[in-house]
């Protein structure tokens, strides 16, 4: 059955339609959970609110349930998901400068926009910086061509190079979370702040 | 510093039902595109498509035009991400309406100003945008997309973002405490 796309049984154009849908679904989702603030986000790297992890690694074990369940009902095969391919150099050296963007912007590109939508000024022009990097990784792209494509391992999935089933890797995933959302609650009392 | 009773409290939705409903839209974009979210990914189809318009053939010869032709036919903003992405303007403002928390204003601490907050905006952003291009998303895309459907990759960079972030966190703590 799903992919719905995938296997046909949408057509493209519906497909953009939905993806309208779900955009709006994922703005509203972002900014009503605050989102849209960027030091209500940076509260994570300092204790004083731990919105962050709690949104993204609830959404994230929702997401993967999901489709572990839906695959287990047969109503979607997880071969036509797509999964991110893993070039281990530019996963890594990408993910460190965007941790740098992240601290020193207090924002990132999701949330950006969604604080520039409600009238965040400094959401705006984190979202013109957002232009500006992009760009200036396509003009100079054949200078980190090679740190690009670099130590490419194909589109593994952690539970395989664990060796671990998904099912096991998923509970593993669930308690690891269990522990951080009690430490976040634990430090959100410790660091009280008002909220923005 | 005062006590918890004090502590002012503005209406957001709980962060553990905010996670359930993100997952669930997360899912829905799997159950339907077979794919993730996303928001890097929208801009870099702007860019292409502007330099594809003002230097059509500075654009023709770009290793990173073509490697985004590689996996997108046709028109570059006829993507799923731009239409996602518009409609995360879209969602973004109607729940900021709903709440009474559109305004014009630049959120910063009291520690610091105005145009230091704009100006440590541009440069996170443009550090974003780079990053995100590298790393083949961003916190959206790679990180929380990669994470639902159990890629490594995805993981690794949710791991290297974070862990920076952490890291970092000290050296610009007066900028947000």
């Amino acid at each position: 059955m799903g992919p719905l796309v995938v296997n046909g049984i949408i057509s493209e154009n519906t497909n953009l339609f939905l993806a309208f849908i779900i955009g709006i679904g994922f703005g509203f989702v972002l900014e009503n959970s605050g989102f849209s603030s960027s030091r209500k986000l940076a509260g994570i790297f300092y204790g004083y609110d731990a919105v962050v992890l709690k949104v993204f690694f609830t959404a994230a074990i929702t997401a993967m349930l999901g489709l572990l369940f839906f695959s287990l009902f047969g109503w979607v095969d997880l071969d036509l998901i797509y999964v991110n391919p893993t070039y281990l150099t530019s996963a890594i050296v990408g993910g460190i400068i965007m941790g740098a963007g992240f601290i020193i912007g207090g924002y990132c590109p999701g949330t950006s926009f969604c604080g520039a939508s409600i009238g965040k000024i400094d959401g705006i022009v984190f979202v013109v910086g957002l232009f500006l990097g992009v760009f200036i990784f396509g003009i100079g792209y054949d200078l980190w061509d090679g740190m690009y494509m670099a130590r490419f391992l194909g589109s593994p999935k952690i539970s395989a190079s664990l060796g671990l089933t998904d099912g096991f890797f998923a509970l593993l995933l669930i308690l690891v979370a269990l522990a951080m959302f009690w430490v976040a609650e634990l430090a959100e009392k410790k660091f009280p702040r008002e909220e923005y | 510093m005062s006590t918890s009773t004090e502590i002012k409290k503005t209406k957001y939705l709980n962060p553990y039902i905010g996670g359930v409903l993100l997952g669930l839209v997360l899912l829905s974009a799997n159950f339907i595109a077979g794919r993730g979210l996303g928001a890097s990914g929208a801009i870099k189809s702007t860019i292409v498509a502007t330099m594809n318009t003002i230097a059509p053939s500075a654009s023709e010869k770009s290793g990173f035009v073509k490697e985004f032709r590689e996996s997108h036919e046709g028109n570059p903003m006829k993507t799923w991400l731009v239409f996602e992405m518009l409609g995360v303007l879209v969602g973004g403002f109607v729940s900021g309406a709903v709440a009474g928390r559109l305004k014009f204003k630049v959120e910063h601490s009291p520690k610091i100003t105005s145009k230091r907050r704009l100006i440590l905006a541009l440069t996170g952003g443009l550090l974003f945008g780079f990053g995100s291009q590298l790393g083949r998303g961003c916190t959206s895309g790679s990180a929380l997309s990669g994470m639902a459907v159990l890629s490594l990759g995805g993981f690794i960079t949710m791991a290297a973002i974070f862990g920076t972030a952490y890291v970092l966190a000290y050296f610009f703590r007066k900028n947000w405490i």
